[in-house]
């Protein structure tokens, strides 16, 4: 049988069926959209993550006290260190070659006070380097000054969010606020990135890095963040960063470099398989839409007993009975996964334009996955009742009767 | 053209055998035109069953222009039927979703002749039959005798040596008869062999052979002359 007699023979049943064609195809649509769509979602999901972790930029390097291994697994995320990285740890990082800036950070939550109120807030104390490291803009008043890394100041810096509980609508900035058992004078406003992950300093307070060591009464930092010179290697300078360390903290290796790629590395993997998930389950409403074309092509072989046996009377072999069966049901599939592929990507298309800041993209493995599972899962539940066609005596089912040869 | 020989075939219904074919024979020359009767259950729809390639027998063997049909896949006798053997049926089995012309053109469909190759001859078929302005229309739009018509184009559109035709005027009125009988003469007479099982003596009286059967046997057969050519009075009776 020629292909082009055999797809005109299929439309023809199919257009005969229109409202069992139309539930089928819904059914493989709505599966195939869904694998599309949380697919889409979740891999949309990871790169919003990426992007917004991504801030450090890539030529940044993360020390944490402690020695941990970083190879496999997720890279240590709290480290405590047998011996704290000071001050004078993060000065004698400044003075290297191939670093261009460091950044020095504590953070902790500190009880914070402006008149009658007090929130517990998370606090940061850092450099004026940390401003350009994160590339953190104002949105009124100035960052944190230029000075020595042991001058504990009385300025902060705070975000949008401190400022409207703190303070409501009245103006915050010359304001002083109370950190602690400390007061610090409000010189800057941090700009609104509208981030919702990672570091986000809208809701934080950001304070001169010795007066957060002695609010929170430590000597060691949480975190140096270092950024290396641009030209310079990256892995030369990581290098360097270990054994200055390892000179300073008396031979001993005790902290922790990571970079951001290790770190985004992990969360990409735990996204990735997230994304993964959600996009089996969703591939079962397919696995549903072939058990649906299972028990319609059964009908379709019992309604049309007589049919089947007119057409090996008229010379149609049991293969091509079967070829005929097998082929609706992959019409039937293949264009329902059509029909779900456009619904899918127009659904997300429309997230998309409402929600822009968030990307969508389907994954090519969950495109063609789909696709596959559809055909797949069609071929396999249509293969029974085709070949229960395909066994049928003609002179059996010329007269209506269901009984194999 | 066709040797039947001891040709058994025996169906169980409910614990009961019935023997519906018991060791025939039977000859058939090409572009003989032949008519079986019988009561019901003689064994009549079998022995067509058996000649068109739609069923297989217990024993016995059946030659087709020379070709032992036993030793026949299943494939290779959906090619025989498809190319060398013609059916028609009482309830027509027409397919009703298709046209009348798609309808003509399913053997040929099935077996991948060009759409091109198929047109010329279904045309001819229709101009022939007078079913030319019918082409277009479904099975329910036309009357039984123009559905039977249908049904034989459909049966000779690939020139098959062997028509078989069970009831073919079973369910219509006796003009549609008429015009359906003197087609399948009419194809007869250019040399395609017919064979008719028909409840109806006045159909099978016009048949050069008339072949009885009874219990899956043929007890009788006259010629058109009335003379009684050949018969196994004693098969009938014959202990089994």
């Amino acid at each position: 049988m020629r292909l082009a007699d055999l797809i005109q023979f299929n439309l023809h049943l199919l257009l005969r069926q229109w409202f069992r064609t139309l539930m089928i195809l819904l059914a493989t649509a709505v599966g195939v959209a869904a694998v599309l769509l949380l697919t889409g979602l979740g891999e949309g999901a990871r790169r919003f993550v990426l992007e917004e972790f991504s801030l450090l930029g890539q030529d940044t390097l993360i020390m944490l006290p402690g020695r941990k291994e970083t190879t496999g697994g997720l890279p240590p995320l709290t480290g405590e260190g047998t011996r704290d990285i000071t001050l004078e740890d993060v000065a004698a990082l400044e003075r290297l070659p191939e670093i261009e800036m460091v950044a020095p950070l504590i953070v902790g939550n500190a009880q914070v006070y402006v008149g009658g109120r007090n929130r517990e807030i998370l606090t940061l104390g850092t450099s004026a380097r940390f401003f350009d490291l994160r590339q953190l803009s104002m949105q009124q008043g100035q960052a944190l000054p230029q000075a020595p890394l042991e001058q504990a100041g009385s300025v902060c810096v705070i975000g949008p969010e401190v400022r409207d509980i703190l303070f409501g609508t009245a103006p915050a900035l010359g304001e002083w606020i109370r950190v602690g058992d400390r007061r610090f004078r409000v010189i800057g406003i941090v700009e609104d990135r509208g981030e919702s992950l990672g570091m986000d300093v809208s809701n934080q307070v950001i304070l001169p890095v010795a007066s957060a060591q002695q609010i929170f009464n430590t000597q060691g930092m949480f975190r140096v963040l270092l950024k290396v010179r641009p030209g310079a290697s990256f892995d030369g300078a990581r290098q360097r960063v270990l054994e200055l360390m390892q000179q300073r903290h008396g031979g001993e290796r005790d902290i922790t470099l990571i970079t951001q790629d290790a770190l985004l590395g992990a969360f990409s993997d735990i996204l990735h398989l997230l994304t993964l998930s959600v996009g089996a389950i969703a591939a079962i409403s397919l696995v549903v839409a072939g058990i649906l074309i299972m028990n319609i092509t059964l009908i379709s072989v019992s309604q049309r007993t007589a049919e089947i046996g007119l057409l090996k009377a008229l010379g149609a072999s049991a293969n091509l009975v079967r070829l005929l069966f097998l082929s609706e049901a992959l019409m039937l599939s293949a264009l329902g996964a059509l029909l779900g592929i456009a619904s899918g990507y127009a659904l997300l298309w429309l997230g998309h334009s409402i929600w822009p800041q968030f990307p969508v993209s389907v994954p090519f493995w969950a495109l063609s996955g789909s696709l596959v599972i559809a055909l797949g899962v069609a071929t396999l539940f249509a293969w029974l009742p085709a070949r229960r066609a395909a066994r049928m005596a003609p002179v059996l089912a010329l007269r209506g009767e269901v009984r194999d040869a | 053209m066709i040797r039947l020989e001891q040709l058994c075939k025996t169906y169980h219904l409910g614990g009961e055998s019935v023997h519906a074919l018991d060791h025939l024979d039977l000859r058939i020359d090409a572009g003989d035109y032949l008519s079986v009767m019988g009561p019901s259950g003689s064994g009549k729809s079998t022995l067509l069953n058996m000649l068109g390639l739609l069923d297989t027998p217990d024993s016995g063997r059946y030659w087709l222009e020379e070709q032992e049909m036993g030793a026949l896949n299943e494939e290779q006798r959906a090619k025989v039927r498809n190319q060398r053997i013609g059916f028609v049926f009482q309830a027509y089995h027409l397919i009703d979703r298709l046209s009348a012309r798609e309808n003509i053109e399913l053997p040929l469909i099935l077996t991948g002749v060009a759409p091109r190759e198929r047109r010329p001859r279904v045309d001819e078929l229709l101009e022939r039959l007078g079913l030319e302005h019918h082409a277009t229309h479904h099975p329910h739009q036309l009357s039984g005798g123009q559905r039977q018509r249908v049904a034989i184009a459909r049966a000779v559109i690939r020139r098959p040596a062997l028509l078989l035709a069970d009831e073919p005027t079973g369910n219509l009125d006796s003009h549609a008869s008429g015009e359906v009988i003197s087609l399948l003469e009419e194809l007869n007479g250019e040399g395609i062999t017919l064979l008719v099982v028909t409840h109806d003596p006045a159909m099978g009286g016009r048949a050069r052979r008339r072949l009885w059967m009874q219990d899956g046997a043929l007890i009788r057969e006259t010629n058109g002359d009335g003379n009684v050519t050949d018969s196994e009075p004693d098969r009938a009776d014959a202990p089994r």
